[in-house]
C-alpha cells in the first residue's frame, strides 16, 4: 500500500514536484471552465473543514470537487459543530476523515494541518494554518505565472506586506525552484524577514530590496501586489502613507512591459486602483480562476488519480 | 572516591572537587556541565523541594569563572528524555550511574537530531501551545550567525535560540 499523500506545506516541494501538479492543471483546465464533462471523482467525497472565513479557497475547492464528478461535504460554521462543544481537532479529524476519501482544512493555529495528517485515516489538504502555510495558493500563483507570463527566467516584484504575508513567504521558496529574479518592494516596516532573504541567497538567487515600485517597474514580467493590512500600524497617518505609496495605478504601470501581469491573491482593498482592472496587465481575477484547475490537479494527486487525468485526450 | 577515579587523572580539578562532594552509593553524576547551567540541570530532572534523596552541586568547578558544574543525585538514573534535555543546555555534560559506589555506565551526552515532549514552542499560536494532545517536536539545528545550538519547529517552523529554549514543566 503506498503511503497517504497529503499536502502540507510546499517548502520541500522540487522543481519537478510543482511541474507535475501544474501540468495535470493544464490537462484539468477544460473541465474546469464546463468545456469537458467529467466522472473522475465519481463516487468520491471532500470534507470540507473551515474554521476560519474563507471565500475563494472554499468555493473553488468545492467547484473543483463537483466540476469532477465528485461531491462534498462541509462542517459549516464553527458555532454549529462539535467544536463549539469543546471537542478537539484530532477528534474531529479521526471521524470526519471517516466521512470521506480526502479533508481539506483551513486552521487559525499553525501546525494544524500536519498534526492533521498524522491523525487522518484519508489524505489531508491544507488551506491555510494560521500565518503557516497555504500551499495550495502556492500551486495556483506558480500556474498563474506559468499561464499568463513564463516560470523560467522570470523577473518578478512582490510587493505590498512582505513580512506577514504567508502566500508571499511559501511563494519565494517556490520561485527559488525556477531561479527567478526577485524583487522586494514594501516599507521599511513590513520587508521580508531576513531569514526568508538569507535562504533565497543561500539558494543563489538574485534578490534586490527597495521602498520604491518606480526603481523595479519597467523590467519586470510580474507584479505581485499583496494588501497592508491596517491592524499592522498603530498610527493611521502611518498606514495612510504606507498604503498610498504601495498603491498600483494606470499611471504607475504606464512604464511598464506591455506583457506585465499584475496578480494579486484577494480580497484587495485598495492597493490596486480600479481602473486598473481593464488594461491587459491585471491578471488577478484570472488568477482567482486557476484556483479551480489547480485545486482539481491536487484532488486528482492526493486520490491517486493523476494517471487517469494524463491518459485523458 | 573510587567510583570517580576514571575521572581525576582527565580532571585537573579533580582532587578539590572530591573533597567538596560526597560519593554516592547508587544514582547518576552529571559532569562537565556548561558553567552556570547545574540549578537547571536539576530542574530539568524536576529535583525541587520535595525531592529527598542526597543531591550535590558544585558550580563553576576549578576557579573565579570555572570550568564545569557537577550535579550528584542519588538513587536516581536518567530516562533518555531527560538525557536529551540536558545536551541542549550542556552538549558537553557526561552522565556516570553509579551502582554500589561504582561508574557501571559512563557517557558524553550526545545532540540528538530531534527533541520531542521536552521543550515547550515559544510561538503562542502554534498548534502545540493548543489544548490538543499533542507533543512538541523541534529539529535540532545550528544558529548560523553565532554557530550555537537552535530548535526549529516541526509544525509552525519557529526557530529558537539558545536563550529561548524552555522546558516542559
Amino acid at each position: 500500500m503506498q503511503p497517504m499523500h497529503h499536502i502540507i506545506s510546499t517548502r520541500e516541494y522540487t522543481k519537478e514536484m510543482f511541474d507535475e501538479i501544474l501540468e495535470l492543471a493544464e490537462k484539468l483546465e477544460p473541465i474546469a471552465k464546463g468545456e469537458v464533462q467529467s466522472k473522475v471523482m465519481d463516487g468520491k467525497i471532500l470534507a470540507l473543514l473551515f474554521f476560519e472565513p474563507s471565500t475563494r479557497t472554499r468555493m473553488s475547492f468545492e467547484t473543483a470537487m463537483l466540476r469532477l464528478g465528485g461531491q462534498f461535504i462541509n462542517m459549516g460554521a464553527v458555532e454549529a459543530s462539535s467544536i463549539a462543544k469543546g471537542e478537539s481537532l484530532s477528534d474531529t479529524i479521526r471521524v470526519v476523515s471517516q466521512y470521506a476519501d480526502a479533508v481539506v482544512l483551513r486552521h487559525p493555529r499553525e501546525g494544524a494541518a500536519l498534526m492533521a495528517s498524522e491523525c487522518a485515516s484519508t489524505p489531508i489538504i491544507n488551506a491555510g494554518d494560521g500565518a503557516g502555510h497555504h500551499p495550495t495558493q502556492t500551486l495556483l500563483d506558480l500556474y498563474t505565472i506559468k499561464r499568463e507570463s513564463h516560470l523560467d527566467n522570470l523577473n518578478i516584484a512582490l510587493a505590498g506586506d512582505l513580512k506577514y504575508g504567508r502566500t508571499i513567504h511559501s511563494l519565494c521558496y517556490a520561485l527559488s525552484r525556477y531561479h527567478a529574479k526577485i524583487n522586494l518592494v514594501s516599507p521599511p516596516e513590513l520587508r521580508l524577514p531576513d531569514r526568508i532573504v538569507d535562504d533565497l541567497r543561500k539558494r543563489n538567487i538574485d534578490v534586490t530590496i527597495t521602498t520604491d515600485m518606480e526603481d523595479v517597474i519597467e523590467d519586470i514580467d510580474i507584479l505581485y501586489m499583496t494588501r497592508i493590512q491596517r491592524e499592522r500600524f498603530p498610527d493611521p497617518a502611518e498606514f495612510n502613507r504606507v498604503s498610498n505609496s504601495m498603491r498600483i495605478t494606470r499611471e504607475l504601470i504606464q512604464t511598464a512591459k506591455p506583457e506585465m501581469k499584475i496578480m494579486h491573491p484577494l480580497p484587495r482593498v485598495n492597493e490596486i486602483s480600479f481602473d486598473v482592472d481593464d488594461t491587459e496587465h491585471a491578471a488577478y481575477f484570472k488568477q482567482a480562476f486557476y484556483g479551480v484547475p489547480v485545486r482539481m490537479a491536487i484532488l486528482c494527486k492526493v486520490l491517486g488519480m493523476e494517471d487517469r487525468i494524463r491518459e485523458m485526450k | 572516591m573510587a567510583n570517580e577515579s576514571t575521572d581525576k587523572n582527565s580532571d585537573k580539578h579533580g582532587d578539590k572537587n572530591n573533597l567538596r562532594i560526597k560519593a554516592i552509593e547508587n544514582g547518576t553524576v552529571i559532569d562537565h556541565i556548561t558553567p552556570g547551567q547545574a540549578l537547571n540541570v536539576l530542574n530539568i530532572l524536576r529535583v525541587g523541594a520535595n525531592f529527598t534523596n542526597t543531591v550535590s552541586i558544585v558550580m563553576n568547578a576549578g576557579g573565579s569563572r570555572g570550568d564545569k558544574d557537577v550535579v550528584k543525585i542519588e538513587g536516581r538514573e536518567l530516562t533518555e528524555k531527560e538525557v536529551n534535555a540536558i545536551s541542549l543546555i550542556s552538549p558537553k555534560a557526561t552522565v556516570n550511574i553509579i551502582r554500589d559506589f561504582e561508574v557501571v555506565q559512563k557517557g558524553k551526552i550526545e545532540t540528538p537530531d530531534s527533541v520531542c515532549g521536552i521543550v515547550k514552542c515559544i510561538n503562542p499560536n502554534c498548534i502545540t501551545n493548543s489544548s490538543e494532545p499533542i507533543e512538541t517536536r523541534f529539529v535540532v539545528t545550528e544558529n548560523e550567525k553565532k554557530k550555537t545550538l537552535a530548535l526549529r519547529c516541526v509544525f509552525c517552523e519557529s526557530v529558537l535560540t539558545e536563550d529561548l529554549i524552555q522546558f516542559i514543566e
